[in-house]
């Protein structure tokens, strides 16, 4: 395919609004395959202003005597205005837009025209591979502090070599040692998508695991299943002696005994001894979608009375599904710290809220993840190679028009969850809320390649490794650093246990309300912020300077 | 003390406000002259004041004893559980006699003792002393006076109350006076008269009456009894401008419902903001948000002298006017300046503070928390602008904290001859020393006083910019606050900056030294290397320590590091530990039946 085809116009000469804080930019503005561009004139300054068209959420068009006027909604929720010449041009540069921003092929997007300077292709790509955590888990079953060691209870396991058990799960998983891959196999048909339990997170201080699967096939005439069975019960088995489990399911139980109708369901009792359920329902799918676009609406409107406002943020409900989603993942947690117990969370697939749930667990437990590092391990590891469907939940972002098929924001929810978390303990997260927004916008549109497709599978068939730059490598240079990282940051070894009461969630203004500014913008306290953390740092290394200096 | 009949108490259960399960904490409770005291199993002192009570209330006895319920005005609520009914209500009405006091004689800075001697008492009440300024004050009717807010303009901010002009009536004097502001200033000929009262309801049949549109209720039922607001016929050159900010009763009850809303056990989300909306008062924070920023943009785009009136001239206008001063002049932003401010725009212009904050046994119609609407006021102006103020939160909430303490003398009674009257300055303390004297919890480690932007602040009144301020209305709750201060980490790295650039500075002149004695850099390396070492482990031991959220009373607000068991999801450990399948919860049941 050709992207010419899809561009109707050459170029046309336009005023580009950005907001009430940012000057007016003139200049010809230029459709391209991928980009919007404009240039201003040549006595203006020579930056060009760029716009990815993936990124283009909704557009509308208006014309009016000779000129027209194009609204850009972005999916990084910014608003944007085009005053353009010529009725024809405005018509033409529209249909443009609308064509080229929603196409559905993967291996025509940017990622794999995108070559920045500086960057390496493959970099980066191989910073988290399954095989890396696998190590990490040997190595802290091996130190275990508990009185029985251990040692060799986890296995990495290849059986998903060619995606044939489940196609939304990486080429190698984590699963206990006593279950070989032909009970992996048959687990896998027992679970919607293949999705048989696997080892989400090691909880080395009590020698308790998370582990993250779908629902299993039950349906009405209550299927089991003895290897899935078998499959839990070793997980207790090699955790400790007469160790407990719990399941939690984020249905409701209602919602867990009706998904039994269309050939789901959720774990029997009696065939699962020493497992328990809770269930703690979590909102996901179109109603969550519903809940971010209601959020953007109140957002959008600066004219509103105070008792609107509030009004408006209660009904969106967005604060309510933020708390429940901390709660369900400190009760996961909780079960783990305190009760040394062994968690299975899942939902119904199993990749969206089931991934909300243990990855924020993890980040109220393990200091590693909250660290920069760590902390884009967690995203690789709990949502990329996990299989959440990227590409269909980011398909549209709050405003488009179109109705919502698959798309829903629950990794914006957990993006939120971490802000949360990170204004609870403002210095121990070593990234800061700039990571999380970077995150929001790449997951949306972004140049690199990292959160393309909807699965390990699929990015194999397209090759994204390969063809595309990843995010983490765009992330990790050292310019980019400042915008990022938290200035206070102190590894913090303890568990982090938020307050989800209503008084301690706070709407996540820097994302939701990013571009309609503050008198004060939060970066420039930010700007001094970190000239008082990076102040202390070089005069920390001062005196060595000084002490080579005077040497004749 | 007469009233006090039970000093001891022992084997007493604090409960912890927002568990839904029956935590609670078992101790001794003390009752003091001036303070009820609780010293729980682990030694953790808790002391209220009796001047902060607002509210005791003894609750229908249970099988574990008689509970009672102290609220108090710093917006602390215990509940306590007295293991004999007897003590309870020993207690319950010793409280009740001594939180409310007869006669000013008796209010706890008549006798607090801060172990000062007279000279030293006096130079703390001359630090912040406006009796030069104000000698002009008592003009009948006209109580009105210019602010030193706008040295650097040409207009000015004044105040007075309603002029008692009734539905005809004119007083020429008055209306001279008005001209003659006008006419003093050169930039503009005109000027505003805001009335901060708003103008709903009677509007339009108003409107029918005259054809200014600028009438309210309350200016109408007030003309009707002979008072009323100036006539724009009778005032040339005077444009009037009304700002809806409610009445003292109003705002009373809206603080009521969102203290209800908040003491809530087991609050949603939605409850809460519903509660929030319906409370109604963030709508009122940000209508006298709105009025102040009218102010300042009248006095600093359109050069206008601005005349500030309610009814009585000693409630809104004051919040109004200290706003504005605060907007237009960086001065008010600095700690010193800030209580330049209250006692210029609240003390001295006759806020009643006494009735307002109920420091006696009067009239409860009287008590409005005008005063608390200004500091948060204040509060979302440091948050939209973080650098542009010299006092933190913790500051804010030291003044609100005293202004219910009747420790020091500064805002006891309701106006200067009455202050007088009592020789305040004589028998009581000033605060202003104690907190300069504290002042480095104060401070914010972001200020800058150069910077680079307009001295006027321009804030944004959009609704999304108003939050509730946790902090203030649950300063006390610690479970609800963030685990880690920023406050200190940032207090104490620029501490070390400044301890290093000492450092520095003391080796390079070492370093001089030595070069004009001998030329040997060994010895300077070493004498380098005995001083480096100690700013990370330092670092490192103030973070994961016990951290406190405000420096206020450290004794009573230290977070300790976090806890399941301090937040609400720990209330599922029950179920945790429900596990044994023969325990049939109704979630189990529920459980069961889809098995």
């Amino acid at each position: 395919m050709e992207f010419s085809e899809l561009i109707r116009t050459g170029q046309a000469q336009a005023e580009l609004l950005r907001g009430p804080e940012m000057p007016p930019l003139r200049g010809t503005l230029c459709v391209t395959g991928h980009h919007l561009l404009l240039s201003p004139g040549p006595q203006a300054t020579p930056d060009l202003w760029l716009l990815l068209l993936r990124s283009v959420d909704s557009i509308e068009k208006r014309v009016a005597g000779d000129a027209g006027t194009i609204t850009l909604r972005c999916k990084d929720l910014r608003v944007l205005q085009l005053d353009i010449e010529g009725v024809e041009a405005t018509l033409d540069i529209a249909r443009s837009i609308e064509a080229l921003s929603s196409l559905e092929s993967v291996i025509t997007s940017f990622p794999f025209f995108y070559r920045p300077k500086g960057l390496r292709l493959g970099e980066a790509w191989h910073f988290h591979p399954p095989e890396r955590y696998y190590k990490r888990i040997a190595r802290e079953t091996w130190s275990s502090p508990l009185p029985v060691p251990q040692t060799r209870a986890w296995r990495l396991s290849e059986a998903n070599e060619d995606f044939s058990l489940c196609p939304s799960y990486p080429r190698a998983v984590i699963v206990p040692r006593a279950v070989d891959d032909d009970a992996l196999a048959r687990s896998a048909r027992f679970r919607q998508g293949g999705r048989f339990p696997v080892l989400s997170y090691y909880h080395a201080p009590r020698g308790t695991v998370l582990l993250r699967s779908s629902q299993p096939l039950t349906g009405r005439q209550k299927l089991r299943c003895a290897e899935d069975e078998e499959l839990l019960r070793a997980v207790l088995a090699e955790a400790r002696p007469g160790a407990r489990g719990f399941i939690v399911d984020t249905r409701s139980a209602q919602a867990a005994k009706q998904a039994r109708m269309t050939g789901g369901g959720t774990e029997a009792k009696a065939a699962y001894p020493g497992w328990k359920r809770l269930h703690r329902p979590l909102e996901r799918g179109r109603p969550l979608q519903e809940s971010f676009v209601r959020l953007m609406e109140a957002c959008g409107d600066p004219e509103q009375s105070m008792d609107r406002w509030l009004s408006r943020l209660d009904g969106c409900r967005w604060l309510s599904h933020v708390k429940e989603a901390l709660s369900t993942a400190c009760l996961a947690a909780q079960g783990m710290e305190w009760e040394g117990a062994c968690i299975l969370v899942h939902g119904a697939e199993g990749t969206d809220s089931t991934l909300l749930v243990t990855s924020l667990a993890q980040l109220i437990l393990d200091p590693l993840s909250r660290t920069m590092a760590g902390f884009q391990e967690l995203i690789e590891r709990e949502w990329i190679q996990a299989g959440h469907p990227f590409q269909l939940r980011c398909a549209h972002s709050a405003f488009s028009h179109t109705r919502p098929k698959h798309e829903a924001p629950i990794f914006l929810l957990f993006l939120d969850c971490v802000w949360q978390l990170g204004r609870q303990f403002p210095l121990s997260l070593e990234f800061g809320e700039g990571m999380l927004l970077a995150l929001f916008d790449h997951s949306y549109a972004s140049p690199f390649g990292t959160f393309l497709c909807n699965s390990e599978k699929e990015r194999c068939l397209c090759e994204v490794r390969t063809r595309t730059h990843s995010l983490w490598s765009g992330l990790n240079q050292p310019k980019e650093q400042r915008k990022l990282r938290n200035p206070l940051y102190v590894p913090n070894p303890l568990a982090i246990w938020p307050s989800v009461e209503p008084q301690s969630l706070r709407l996540w203004q820097g994302l939701f309300l990013r571009w309609t500014h503050p008198p004060e913008p939060s970066e420039v306290a930010w700007e001094k912020v970190w000239q008082i953390a990076t102040d202390q740092k070089t005069e920390g290394s001062q005196p060595t300077d000084s002490a080579s200096e005077p040497q004749p | 003390m007469e009233h006090i009949r039970t000093t001891k108490v022992e084997q007493v259960k604090l409960l912890d406000r927002f568990s839904t399960s029956n935590k609670s904490l078992t101790g001794t409770l003390y009752l003091t002259a001036t303070h009820l005291l609780f010293i729980d199993s682990h030694q953790k002192e808790t002391w209220i004041l009796h001047h902060h009570i607002a509210l005791v209330e003894k609750l229908a006895l249970t099988t574990s004893g008689c509970p009672l319920v102290i609220q108090c005005k710093n917006f602390r609520t215990v509940h306590f559980i007295v293991p004999r009914e007897r003590d309870c209500h020993d207690i319950y009405n010793s409280l009740l006699q001594l939180s409310k006091q007869a006669k000013y004689e008796d209010l706890y800075a008549f006798s607090y003792n801060p172990k000062q001697n007279d000279s030293e008492r006096l130079r703390g009440w001359q630090l912040v002393d406006l009796a030069e300024e104000y000698k002009r004050m008592g003009v009948p009717n006209s109580n009105w006076q210019l602010s030193d807010a706008n040295r650097d303009y040409k207009a000015a901010i004044c105040r007075c109350s309603q002029p008692l002009s009734g539905f005809s009536a004119r007083c020429l004097e008055d209306e001279h006076l008005l001209q003659a502001i006008s006419k003093a200033n050169p930039a503009n000929r005109y000027m505003y008269v805001m009335d901060t009262r708003p103008r709903h309801r009677m509007q339009s049949w108003w409107a029918t009456q005259k054809d200014i549109g600028r009438i309210i209720l309350n200016a109408m039922a007030n003309r009707a009894a002979g008072k009323g607001y100036e006539n724009e016929d009778n005032y040339s050159n005077i444009r009037f401008q009304f700002v809806g900010i409610e009445n003292i009763h109003v705002m009373r009850s809206s603080l009521q419902k969102l203290l209800e809303v908040n003491g809530t056990k087991g609050l949603s989300v939605s409850d809460f903001y519903s509660g929030l909306e319906n409370a109604g008062w963030l709508r009122h924070i940000k209508a006298v948000m709105d009025a102040a920023i009218f102010l300042a943009k009248a006095i600093m785009v359109e050069n206008a002298s601005v005349l500030v009136h309610c009814s009585d001239g000693w409630d809104r206008t004051s919040q109004v006017c200290s706003l504005g001063s605060l907007l237009l002049d960086p001065y008010y932003r600095t700690i010193r300046g800030f209580m330049v401010l209250i006692e210029k725009d609240w003390i001295s212009f006759g806020h009643k503070y006494s009735e307002r904050c109920g420091h006696l046994d009067g009239d409860p119609k009287e008590v409005s928390p005008v005063f608390t609407q200004f500091l948060e006021c204040v509060w979302h102006l440091t948050e939209q602008f973080p650098q542009a103020f010299e006092f933190n939160e913790a500051f804010l909430l030291q003044i609100h904290e005293h202004i219910h303490s009747c420790q020091f003398g500064n805002f006891i009674g309701n106006c200067q001859k009455e202050r007088e009257e009592l020789k305040l300055k004589e028998k009581t303390y000033s605060l202003w020393p104690f907190l300069l004297d504290d002042q480095e919890k104060y401070v914010n480690p972001l200020y800058s006083s150069t910077s680079q932007k307009p001295a006027v602040l321009e804030p944004n009144t959009v609704a999304f910019h108003f939050k509730f301020w946790r902090n203030m209305y649950h300063q006390f709750d610690r479970t609800l606050h963030p685990r880690q201060s920023v406050f200190n980490i940032i207090m104490n790295m620029n501490e070390q900056n400044k301890q290093l650039q000492k450092d520095v500075k003391d080796l390079e002149s070492q370093i001089k030294q030595h070069k004009n004695k001998q030329t040997d850099g060994v010895l300077t390396k070493e004498l380098l290397n005995s001083v480096r070492p100690e700013s990370p482990a330092l670092k490192t031991s103030l973070c994961l320590k016990e951290q406190t959220l405000l420096p206020v009373n450290d004794a009573l607000r230290t977070i300790e590091g976090s806890n399941p068991a301090d937040n609400r999801y720990s209330e599922y450990a029950d179920e945790f530990s429900k596990a044994e399948p023969a325990v049939v919860s109704s979630e189990y049941g529920v459980a069961r039946m889809t098995c």
